[in-house]
């Protein structure tokens, strides 16, 4: 079973490189109809007609920094909760584990009532 | 492993690539058609019977399309942007049975892989609007990344409770332990959820704020035209696919349905089952789209962190305990249902407390005039 494993994902690499084939496929036949008219117009970036101000890499407030990290530490949580969830039914999961998993999420859920209480969940 | 097994999973993926391209074509006619029926219009009729061939003009017209890169743009990321985020939207399938049968390699992970790997495009969106050199690109793949990251939680989490009642995350096992009664019954908090959850990660209206063409004019791929622009059109419509397929999987039965007990008629009915399920999962999101404004920026996160994911949270905890101590079916049901009921009624309790009071004036009035 478990030798099987890495030929399992073999599927997975071929899948991959028919994409990226289809992709450039598709890439290199437009290359080949399309028409090429370059000017100094169409290099200016595309703001419905007015022309740009300021620089277009300029810096701007990326407001969602804190649910980055908020997101950071639930997804650790997800990978910690599948293989829990997955052996839920079998005889392994003594009302030990169960209730330690509870009290882990119950750590988490504070910690994001906390940052509610705090504003961090407010979009300013 | 040998050549011939190669052969085969060679000839399997093209085979599902070739269907996965008839279908991301045809849905695009059928979001027009359906939506033009909604809002009383014909829908596109003018090339072949009933517009049907409008998908292929569509194809020939984008192919023929100039594909422009702008003047001080990233060039490399801008060019493989597309590819980033298109690639996984075909990687997802090899693991997506379509029947019993019909599945190029079940893996084991199932549907922890699926997600996983659809999780991906988010790089390629970001790389989008940053190549690209422009500020609205730039804004809507900030915007895109947020939403993403924010409604990828309540999706694994609502996958969860299934896992658990099912016990394993291969999608034909699951699947299977559904032959009683479909897991929409058992866990219908985690099904809506999902749904929504799912709306969300593919960027369909309601929640197509990255995108919003009249803010931002196509968000992270306002540069791109031609076939570039029609790769992140083609991995967005396999994607909503992908989403109705997964909602069928999970919740739905899957190819649950009656059909004869053997032989070739079993694998048409399965078949048959699957892709109805699928397609009235697809109408509901083309509805939905025809009937719900886009959200706010900030109602979007709000409703990602501040509904759903204490939800999703809820009806895990609630699982474990049904599952753990085995409580009969109807508990978990009455409960999801309590569960719902008491979050729509505090929605309605904090959405009065939001409204202006009303003004309550006084007035005396003697012999016909007001008075203090």
């Amino acid at each position: 079973m478990h030798g099987d494993y890495f030929n399992d994902y073999t599927a997975v690499l071929i899948a991959s490189v028919a994409g990226v084939v289809l992709v450039l496929t598709a890439f290199v036949g437009s290359l080949l109809l399309s028409p090429r008219a370059r000017s100094a117009l169409k290099d200016i970036p595309y703001e419905c007609g007015i022309e740009p101000v300021g620089d277009q890499w300029s810096q701007m407030h990326f407001r969602y920094y804190p649910f980055a990290i908020l997101f950071l530490i639930f997804d650790v949580e997800a990978v910690f909760l599948f293989p829990w969830a997955v052996v839920f039914l079998s005889p392994f999961l003594t009302s030990a584990i169960f209730y330690e998993m509870l009290i882990f999420i119950g750590i988490l859920g504070f910690g994001l009532l906390y940052s509610w209480k705090k504003g961090v969940l407010d979009w300013r | 492993m040998t050549w011939a097994d190669v052969g085969w999973l060679v000839l399997s993926v093209g085979l599902f690539l070739g269907f996965i391209s008839f279908v991301v074509l045809f849905l695009t006619y059928a979001e027009r058609k359906f939506i033009g029926r909604i809002q009383q219009r014909l829908g596109p009729m003018r090339t072949g019977p009933f517009g049907l061939l409008q998908p292929v003009a569509d194809a020939i017209k984008l192919l023929s399309k100039e594909d422009l890169v702008p003047g001080r743009a990233d060039r490399f990321l801008f060019w493989i942007a597309p590819l980033i985020v298109f690639v996984p939207a075909i990687v997802i399938w090899v693991s997506i049975p379509f029947t019993r049968d019909i599945v190029i390699e079940n893996l084991e992970l199932g549907i922890f892989f699926v997600l996983a790997v659809m999780g991906l495009s988010i790089a390629g969106i970001l790389m989008a609007g940053w190549s690209s050199f422009n500020k609205y690109a730039m804004l809507g793949a900030v915007r895109a990344a947020a939403q993403l990251i924010s409604y990828e939680l309540p999706l694994l989490v609502a996958v969860l409770g299934v896992v658990m009642i099912a016990g394993s995350l291969d999608l034909q096992v699951i699947v299977a332990e559904q032959n009683t009664v479909w897991y929409i019954v058992l866990q219908p908090v985690a099904f809506l959820l999902f749904f929504t959850a799912g709306l969300a990660e593919v960027g369909r209206t309601p929640f197509d704020i990255p995108m919003a063409e009249s803010e931002l004019i196509g968000g992270p791929f306002v540069e791109y035209s031609g076939m570039h622009w029609s790769m992140f059109f083609m991995a967005e419509y396999a994607n909503t696919f992908a989403i109705a397929v997964l909602t069928t999987l999970l919740f739905l039965g899957g190819w649950r349905g009656p059909a004869p007990a053997t032989g070739w008629g079993q694998d048409v009915m399965m078949a048959f089952w699957f892709l109805t399920k699928a397609s009235a999962v697809i109408l509901v999101i083309f509805w939905i789209r025809a009937t719900i404004p886009r959200l706010r920026i900030d109602q979007l996160m709000s409703l990602a962190w501040k509904v759903l994911l204490p939800l999703a949270f809820a009806n895990l905890v609630m699982t474990a305990f049904y599952l753990f101590y085995g409580w009969p079916d109807w508990s978990i049901v009455l409960l999801s249902l309590g569960l719902l009921m008491a979050t729509v009624y505090g929605y309605y309790v904090r959405r009065r407390s939001r409204l202006p009071r009303p003004v309550t004036v006084k007035l005396r009035v003697r012999q016909g005039r007001i008075v203090g």
